[in-house]
């Protein structure tokens, strides 16, 4: 005890210093990730990726983040273990932020596709089993957190798969495909707000002080999704039928108004991302200002402090601007065969999986859940040629993650207990 | 396509541009015929060499891009039809190059003139072979409509009608070429044995170039069963 509180101040501090590290990370590296089948398909241009990209990834973090960011902070480890000591949570948490926040520098440096939420969880996992006891780890939330990682990718793969049969049957598949394209769309885009919403509003919000019922929440979400659904039939409006581009490709027109359509479902993924991965970078953190604040007890209930989610979301835009935008510049400049009716489907799918896993406090990988939508698309029949080389290449990296995570974490727990005592 | 990006790594180039490309360039060399039988017929035989020699070329050029559709369709590859259906198509596509090619060679190796009485007919058994391919580079030409669609719906019964009047094209030129052979066979006495059975050759020979574009659409066909 006397440990926190002679070193308290100095532990917050380093506390947020590596929070903000982590979370640059995730803004430099994943963030593209997210973004990568809005600007692929061409429905974005790199400028507007990244202005969306900052507002709705800020508003995902600070919005929706709650939920996965107290699982990471309290719900992986059982404090009981740690009660004659809590120095070791602080140390373990720090130890694992500079774990997952090094590893992901080593990957960037090497160009792997290294998941942010399987480092943290790995390092987590790492030094409090290895670090403190077996015991120490609430091997059944664990459990339920690697289910998910299978899950969702699964999940997003029917959604996409069905989001892109409705589009053949409703739109590509008629005889007038631009007429009942603008038709449907608003239908869409209706769904992209709602599905958003609901979740924020029925999950999210409790740390803002905004306490609604679930009609409320409807209701509300109800009222957002048909305001912009009525911005999207607005922009649609001035989409005319482009007579030499249609007979290159008869659906170059048709297109152009999912374009529209992709603004919005690019937002929505950016704020799902936000709210998800967000818990990577402060989750630690909060555990940590937790145990400090309380001067060294470990109690359940403890409040999570709202600023930290400011933190993380002002540390993901950092990244972003910083070094994310390079990123996002080097994709999608080949890609012919994404257009935006295909990167809706997947994108969309991909959004409300992550958001809802975010609603009920499970951190899952964005990327992992992005190719499981993709794949769904591919599975429609949707897309040309899909490599599948890229499928092993990210479960390979999902293998070495865990332990890399892990035996990191691990080394700088022992090396804090020993500087600290 | 040297990107980080896992999400972008996973979009493959598609094979189905320069499949469409590839039988451009065996119709743009088949359609030689056309000038090629008119020189020979006026027996302009400097001019029928260039036109033949053109031919070559182009035939050269669809082979090349032929193995480059080969060398970029990995096992690995996700796509919406079967791979092997697709490496079939390919290759039917390229015997209609294949076929002209050898007409030409052939023409100008034996000096072989053309009778008469059956000028006319053969200058219609060219045109007609040649509408039959053209036919098939439209409905071809379908394939990335086809994959907007993911195979289905309303463009699928577009290209069947395609297909369907593709195979029609191939029976008239049957019809003419039938009739051809009938009326060497009325000639056939009055002139040189051998080369007669070379007329024969390239009678069939002509009919053959038809009959693989009539094939193309038949493989196209297997690709749109649901």
């Amino acid at each position: 005890m006397s440990v926190i509180a002679e070193y308290g101040h100095i532990m917050v501090i380093a506390a947020c210093v590596f929070g903000f590290f982590m979370a640059w990370g995730v803004g430099a590296n994943d963030v593209a990730n997210a973004m990568g089948t809005s600007v692929g398909s061409k429905a974005l241009t790199l400028k507007q990726a990244i202005v969306i990209a900052i507002l709705f990834e800020f508003a995902g973090a600070y919005l929706a983040g709650g939920a996965v960011t107290a699982t990471i902070r309290k719900g992986i480890i059982d404090p009981a273990l740690m009660a004659g000591s809590p120095e070791l949570l602080v140390y373990g948490m720090m130890a694992a932020l500079l774990a997952a926040g090094i590893w992901l520098l080593v990957a960037t440096y090497f160009g792997w596709p290294v998941s942010t939420t399987h480092s943290i969880v790995g390092a987590i996992v790492g030094f409090a089993a290895v670090g403190i006891s077996a015991d120490a780890v609430n091997w059944g939330k664990v459990a339920k957190i690697v289910a998910s990682w299978v899950v969702s990718p699964v999940t997003a793969g029917f959604i996409s798969f069905f989001l892109f049969r409705s589009v053949q049957k409703l739109i590509l598949d008629t005889d007038e495909p631009f007429k009942n394209a603008k038709k449907y769309v608003p239908y869409y885009i209706f769904l992209v707000g709602f599905i958003v919403s609901m979740v924020t509003f029925t999950k999210g919000l409790k740390h803002i002080g905004l306490h609604l019922s679930w009609t409320q929440s409807a209701l509300i979400s109800v009222a957002v999704g048909i305001g912009i659904m009525l911005i999207g039939m607005q922009l649609q409006k001035k989409i005319k039928i482009n007579e030499t581009e249609d007979k290159e490709y008869h659906f170059a027109s048709v297109e152009k108004v999912f374009g529209v359509l992709m603004m919005f479902t690019a937002c929505a993924m950016a704020f799902a991302h936000g709210s998800n991965d967000v818990a990577n970078a402060v989750g630690p953190v909060a555990a940590i200002v937790g145990v400090v604040e309380a001067g060294g007890e470990l109690a359940q209930k403890s409040a999570m402090p709202a600023w930290v989610l400011l933190l993380g979301g002002v540390g993901i835009v950092a990244g972003l601007v910083t070094y994310g935008h390079k990123v996002i510049a080097t994709v999608g400049n080949n890609i012919t065969e994404l257009t935006p009716s295909r990167g809706f489907a997947a994108t969309l799918a991909a959004a409300t999986t992550v958001v809802v896993a975010s609603g009920t406090g499970l951190p899952i990988s964005t990327t992992h859940t992005l190719v499981g939508a993709v794949l769904g698309v591919g599975l429609a029949r949707g897309l040309a040629a899909l490599n599948l080389r890229v499928v092993g290449t990210i479960f390979v990296s999902w293998i070495v993650t865990l332990p890399a995570g892990a035996i990191l974490a691990i080394m700088f727990f022992f090396m804090f207990k020993g500087m600290f005592g | 396509m040297v990107t980080n990006n896992p999400i972008l790594q996973m979009f493959a180039r598609s094979p189905f541009k320069p499949m469409q490309e590839h039988i451009a360039k065996a119709q743009a060399c088949a359609s030689q015929l056309i000038p090629f039988f008119e020189a020979v017929i006026a027996r302009d035989w400097d001019k029928a060499r260039e036109i033949q020699q053109q031919i070559a070329v182009l035939e050269g050029e669809a082979d090349a891009m032929k193995k480059d559709v080969r060398q970029h369709l990995p096992n690995s590859l996700f796509l919406p039809v079967p791979r092997s259906d697709l490496l079939d198509l390919l290759r039917m596509q390229d015997k209609i190059a294949n076929r002209a090619k050898d007409i030409a060679g052939l023409m100008i190796g034996r000096q072989m003139e053309i009778p008469a009485v059956l000028q006319e007919q053969m200058k219609q058994l060219v045109t007609a072979a040649l509408a039959t391919s053209e036919q098939a580079l439209t409905a071809l030409n379908e394939l990335d409509e086809l994959i907007s669609t993911g195979f289905s719906g309303h463009e699928v019964n577009t290209v069947e009608k395609m297909i369907n009047t593709l195979d029609d094209l191939e029976h008239q030129t049957d019809e003419i070429e039938r009739e051809l052979r009938h009326a060497l066979f009325q000639v056939e006495k009055e002139l040189h044995p051998v080369d007669v059975m070379f007329l024969y050759n390239i009678i069939n020979w002509i009919g053959d170039l038809a009959d693989r574009a009539q094939q193309v659409g038949s493989r196209l066909q297997l690709l749109l069963a649901r």
